[in-house]
């Protein structure tokens, strides 16, 4: 007979297939603890790790990949939204937190953590309207408000007529699309409400709002494909996405009385023209509603979050070393991406007034 | 250790003279290990199942204790203002998995009835696994396909028709705010493509258990094929099939990335037509927890979760009793 001898082989197999995957899976537990662990960590910086807001995506992943052909440093950038880059940096876990919002400075200041711009993005309305083409409808920040607080229904309405003349506005009813799911972009978005509406715009300013009217759409892609099926509609979406679906963008009166269309140049222009001296140490500006000619009036800074006293030197050096090469290296990358990296101006202030007040165990990290 | 396999099968020569002396070891320890190993195995999933239900408790404890029950008998969820209201939530749930379960019960139904007593066993199969196949789609896919293909379908023709018949006049079913794309009802339909085949497949299993000689009697008194389904198969197995809606509900009710796509987004305001984008408490969660600022803000989020919690499990558990006892009533083995 052969059943008795094989139960024991198979049990056997068994032991050494449990024993074997409990070994494999302590392996693996310790290569990552050992791999991920970085602050306090060896000290040699072969890995920046930062975790964070999802706009900027794209542009670390792209500027990391073409940084470790220069360096042989790897950027870890984990795509995980601002919040969980915020409470990232506070439980030390990454190198280098990203948030689309900035913090405060008594919120900075409380989590003992410093704060600097990286790239900025411009937030664009879109509209789904018939015979309107790409940028042909104009609209002020009161009308937008007044839009989106559900004040004016149709598109024929007087004063969206006012501020098109000439333009065959159609009788539609208004539609507002916005975005179902929490994000830097609608806390640009609703920054700018209030801030050149504020008495219009009554729902406030935050990266989700309790809206008075409309659909959501989840993500940008989501408002993209509300805002393309609903004829009448109106939504907000990032530069890059409506530049790359194609989808038509609206004018906008700036604060100079400009009226303006989305593109780099005029989202570069908000960041130079903007007063980021004045907000020093936080430099925690929303870029809305900024002066200059060819400002884009809804523009908003991608930030960065380090620890403003690190037990671990060569890791934060490692860091400010990967943000130093992007400012210098990276625009050619950022533009390609649509993205628009901060003008020198600013550059210059964070390394001499946010930078130097980084340091490890009491000594200054970057000269 | 890839030789071992090989020896198990080639019966009882090789490992005598491989393994020598091992297989009495192995018989002396192994029994013990193995029952210690699954014993461990079988509480490490007891303590999951508390482990989260604790979890969900103390980190949801901030907003129960500040909220308390206006949480659930208010709409107003403004992040902004901090103040946070689940009604619009367990509204859109409900409304959602009652046009799911309106949609997949009678097509399940007739589907099990189709596979078991109307086609040929071969076409049954291949039929039968196909709606099994529909199963095993991750639910982003349906989301994705529900978000390009099904939105502008009912945006475009199927709610302007619907809503022009007189069903369009009952209430909860006027014309939505929105045009009727992102919605409840759109969430609901995709919901009943997701949930079919488990329905399916157990109503299957329920009806193949109705002994043949009954149907067998049923013909022999000059039944037709509609009568011996409705009268006998059906009557026979009604209780089962209400257990297998319940497995469906399960899952309806808990269901987040497809519907997170597809229900437009609307926290703060109930609806008043099923055509009328809303939210539901899984999609809720899905949408917001990434960005949630405050403290309480997760924290009323991870209520909103403990509450789908304690949702999901009653009906699972009632469906599990009901099936247990449509089992010993019907003595049957699926």
């Amino acid at each position: 007979m052969s059943t008795p001898p094989r139960r024991p082989a198979a049990l056997t197999a068994l032991v050494v297939a449990v024993v074997g995957l409990a070994l494999a899976l302590a392996a693996c537990g310790g290569e990552t603890s050992a791999d991920g662990g970085v602050p306090g960590g060896s000290g040699s910086a072969a890995t920046v790790v930062g975790a964070g807001a999802s706009f900027p995506y794209p542009l670390y992943s792209a500027w990391g990949q073409e940084y470790n052909g220069v360096s042989g440093v790897k950027l870890n950038y984990q795509s995980i939204g601002s919040s969980g880059g915020i409470a990232a940096i506070q439980a030390k876990t990454v190198d280098f937190g990203a948030s689309d919002a900035p913090l405060a400075e008594e919120e900075l200041a409380s989590a003992g953590l410093l704060q600097f711009p990286m790239c900025v993005g411009g937030v664009v309305p879109v509209v789904n309207l018939e015979g309107i083409a790409d940028g042909q409808l104009r609209l002020t920040g009161a009308l937008l408000a007044r839009l989106f607080m559900g004040e004016i229904t149709r598109w024929n309405d007087a004063a969206l007529a006012a501020a098109n003349p000439g333009v065959e506005l159609p009788d539609a009813k208004v539609n507002i699309v916005h975005r179902s799911d929490g994000s830097g972009t609608t806390w640009i978005f609703t920054n700018y409400l209030t801030a050149v509406a504020g008495d219009v715009w009554t729902a406030g300013a935050d990266k989700e709002i309790a809206w008075p009217t409309g659909v959501g759409g989840k993500g940008n892609e989501g408002v993209a494909a509300s805002v393309q099926q609903l004829s009448g509609s109106i939504g907000y979406v990032e530069y890059a996405y409506a530049k790359q679906t194609q989808m038509t963008s609206v004018q906008l009166q700036n604060k100079d009385g400009e009226w303006v269309r989305p593109s780099l140049g005029s989202f570069s222009a908000a960041a130079a023209e903007a007063d980021w001296e004045s907000a020093l140490p936080a430099m925690d500006l929303a870029l809305v509603d900024q002066p200059g000619a060819a400002t884009w009036p809804i523009t908003g800074a991608s930030f960065i979050l380090i620890q403003k006293d690190s037990v671990d030197a060569a890791q934060v050096k490692a860091a400010l070393a990967f943000f130093d090469w992007a400012f210098e290296n990276g625009s050619a990358t950022a533009e390609r991406l649509d993205y628009v990296p901060l003008p020198a101006n600013v550059y210059q202030l964070v390394e001499s007034d946010v930078w130097s007040n980084a340091t490890a165990a009491g000594a200054v990290v970057w000269e | 250790m890839s030789s071992v396999p090989y020896e198990t099968t080639d019966g009882g020569e090789l490992p005598r003279g491989a393994a020598g002396a091992a297989p009495r070891g192995a018989s002396r320890w192994g029994d013990p290990l193995f029952r210690g190993l699954a014993t461990a195995c079988g509480l490490l999933v007891a303590l999951c199942m508390f482990g989260l239900a604790a979890v969900l408790v103390t980190d949801s404890w901030e907003s129960i204790s500040t909220i308390g029950v206006r949480f659930f008998t208010t709409t107003s969820w403004a992040p902004s203002l901090d103040a946070y209201g689940a009604l619009t939530s367990l509204a859109g749930t409900a409304v959602t998995t009652i046009v799911a379960m309106a949609i997949a019960l009678p097509l399940a139904m007739v589907i099990a009835m189709l596979l078991t007593e109307l086609v040929h066993p071969a076409v049954s199969r291949i039929v039968g696994t196909a709606i099994e196949m529909l199963a095993a789609i991750p639910s982003i896919i349906f989301g994705m396909f529900g978000m390009y293909v099904i939105v502008p379908l009912m945006q475009a023709h199927v709610v302007p028709w619907l809503t022009a018949t007189p069903i369009g006049r009952l209430p909860f079913f006027g014309e939505g705010s929105q045009g009727g794309g992102f919605s409840l009802f759109t969430a609901g339909i995709v919901l009943a493509v997701m949930v079919l085949p488990f329905i399916t497949a157990v109503s299957r299993d329920v009806l193949s258990m109705v002994p043949q000689v009954v149907k067998e009697a049923g013909y022999g008194m000059g039944s037709t094929t509609w009568e011996v389904m409705h009268k006998i198969s059906f009557k026979h197995s009604a209780s089962g099939i209400v257990g297998a809606g319940f497995i469906g509900l399960g899952r309806a009710l808990g269901e987040t990335m497809a519907v997170a796509f597809l229900v437009g987004g609307v926290y703060d305001r109930l609806p008043t037509s099923i055509f009328d984008p809303g939210t539901t408490i899984a999609a809720t969660i899905a949408n917001t927890f990434n960005e949630a600022g405050t403290s309480l803000h997760v924290s009323a989020l991870i209520e909103l979760g403990l509450a789908l919690f304690v949702i999901t499990m009653a009906f699972q558990l009632l469906a599990h009793a009901w099936l247990r006892r449509v089992r010993r009533v019907t003595g049957g083995r699926a």
